[in-house]
């Protein structure tokens, strides 16, 4: 083992399938190094959600489920009932939390579920190929918007900010970004400290790069990053 | 506690023997005509604090909750009908994939869509084959409200037995029809326990595979367990079938029914028996080819078109056997009505 990985990896699992440069290993370092300076390895179980995100599901040395797509957020909040004393991560992209999962996603978040989402955004549907998701901003290209993402879709999706309105003021959500580690990490033991020390709802949405589909080298998807979190606000939702 | 008599419905009985099984999470969305089984187990909640419950936002969630709960290691269900039962084959397929001992209570009503809201017998096919797999998942079908008691423990004993997930149909009829039976309390439980086991090696489950050859490894471990256990999870019933020249085959309330025609029909004399699969999947197939054996015709008789019969005829292909389908789609039938049939295709 490298004396940079966190403690709470599975080191039979690196190096990782994610593409080259993907964010998703950025942000699940922090993950990692947030668990580990929690001292939670032992108490966590982690559920994911298909796309990019199941290459998750041997990523940690903790008991993992690789559930179906926007299913995470209602296995984890099963989960929970079952095991009140665990501590619950669901682990989903823009597309699983924000389309096809938002329904689960909300209702957990109204009902206080003491479960921490933890959501990587890219703009895109990455595992099959780069298509449009509801963060997609306004006019950008992927394989479902050829011309650029129209506003008849809507404009880029913000999770965070709708939750808000919704859930539970004992709740904890923020956005963080790959951009900004250290904050992430902090972002992130402030979320799972509020599903273990108040017994509530948790959300992070994490901006995320990909290179892959966004076709970009790694100066410009840090740009675009830039760009998205001029729109997308990092930091506690209040 | 002792056998006891006691004047239910369906649905209660549903919810009495899903606590008898050792039942502790419930998860619902309410359905006509299921949804007494959701009321019925929040009333017992209200009771008992080690029963829980979630009214969830859509079948979906329902199905997904009742997964994470068995994957924590405490027994858990749902009960839904129709429509709902068709978004819950979404988890019923990463049920089927994982090998997790779900258990849904599926009171069948009319379809297609909304159809009707308190009988059919068309959800046989979705129960059994209704995901995008191969449909190893165990079906019973009940025909009274103390049979419904019975094989909803019965369901959660298999399920966590064998590892499959597990449906029992019952139908509004039978769900709110009231009755007196007799509640069998089980002899034995099978215990639940953690599936994800918070050992220090951990756990890792996937529901997807990046190669064709490593899933079908899977794939065919999966099948050879479901053969290995097809024996001891298949039940059927056979009332004079040893002498039946012709054979009444029907499940459920229809079965019911015709049970009291054949006594109308003067079976043993015109030699009709009645084959009654109590597990639809899998089939008792060598109870049910016993019980043909001398028969020249056969009646296979449900309120749907070809669910039971394409499950009866693949079992007997190649036989000299005559089948006359009696299909009445979201429709009962009396027993007046299967001895006219019988009589007129006689």
């Amino acid at each position: 083992m490298d004396n940079f990985s966190p403690k709470s990896w599975n080191q039979k699992s690196k190096p990782h399938f994610f593409c080259p440069g993907c964010g998703h290993a950025i942000a699940l370092k922090q993950l990692g190094y947030a668990i580990d300076d929690l001292a939670i390895q032992q108490k966590t179980t982690i559920g994911i959600d298909i796309g990019c995100s199941l290459l998750v599901w041997d990523f940690f040395n903790i008991d993992t489920v690789q559930t179906h797509h926007g299913r995470t957020t209602p296995v984890m909040v099963g989960y929970k009932i079952a095991k009140p004393q665990r501590i619950a991560l669901a682990y989903t992209g823009d597309g699983g939390a924000y389309a096809i999962g938002l329904q689960s996603l909300v209702h957990a978040a109204f009902r206080n579920n003491p479960v921490t989402v933890i959501v990587v955004n890219n703009e895109n549907y990455a595992m099959t190929g780069g298509q449009l998701s509801p963060t997609t901003e306004t006019g950008i290209k992927t394989t479902t918007s050829p011309s650029g993402k129209d506003l008849k879709f809507g404009p880029g999706f913000k999770g965070p900010e709708l939750l808000h309105q919704i859930a539970n003021e004992k709740s904890f959500i923020a956005r963080g970004s790959i951009s900004n580690p250290v904050q992430l990490k902090n972002l992130l033991i402030k979320a799972i400290k509020n599903q273990t020390d108040n017994n509530s709802f948790s959300f992070i949405e994490i901006l995320s790069i990909c290179p892959t589909n966004w076709k970009t080298d790694a100066e410009q998807s840090f740009e675009r990053l830039k760009e998205m979190e001029k729109y997308y606000p990092i930091g506690e939702i209040k | 506690m002792p056998d006891k008599k006691i004047f239910i419905t369906g649905n209660e009985a549903a919810v009495l023997g899903a606590i008898d099984a050792g039942a502790e999470v419930m998860f619902g969305y309410p359905i006509t005509p299921a949804t007494e089984i959701l009321q019925g187990w929040v009333a017992k909640a209200e009771e008992n604090k080690k029963l829980q419950y979630l009214q969830t936002e859509d079948e979906i969630a329902a199905g997904f909750g009742v997964l994470g709960v068995l994957l924590g290691g405490k027994k858990a269900f749902t009960a839904s009908a129709g429509p709902g039962h068709i978004l819950l084959q979404d988890p019923l397929s990463m049920a089927e994939n994982l090998r997790l001992p779900f258990v849904g209570i599926m009171m069948q009503r009319g379809g297609p869509s909304t159809g009707t809201v308190n009988f059919s017998q068309q959800e046989v096919n979705l129960a059994a084959f209704g995901g995008n797999g191969d449909g190893l998942r165990i079906v019973y079908s009940a025909s009274s409200v103390g049979e419904l008691y019975e094989l909803v423990i019965q369901a959660f004993n298999t399920a966590w037995q064998y590892r499959w997930p597990t449906i029992v149909l019952g139908d509004g009829y039978l769900g709110k029809t009231r009755s007196t039976v007799l509640l069998k309390k089980p002899r034995q439980l099978i215990p639940a326990y953690p599936i994800l086991e918070e050992k220090t090696e951990p756990t890792h489950l996937r529901n997807c595979y990046s190669s064709e050859e490593s899933f079908g490894e899977v794939l065919k471990k999966n099948i050879a367990d479901w053969h290995k256990d097809k024996p001891a999870i298949v039940r059927s019933e056979s009332l004079q079938t040893e002498e039946a020249e012709t054979l009444i085959v029907a499940h459920g309330l229809v079965a019911s029914a015709a049970k009291e025609a054949i006594t109308g029909l003067n079976a043993k004399k015109n030699k009709i028996g009645l084959f009654r699969p109590i597990t639809l999947n899998p089939l008792d197939s060598d109870a049910l080819k016993k019980a043909a054996q001398k028969v020249k015709k056969i009646f296979i008789i449900e309120s749907a078109l070809n669910q039971l019969a394409r499950i009866i005829k693949y079992e007997l292909a190649g036989s000299e056997i005559e089948f006359i389908e009696i299909a009445k789609p979201a429709e009962g039938f009396t027993p007046e009505e299967i001895i006219t049939r019988i009589k007129q295709n006689g």
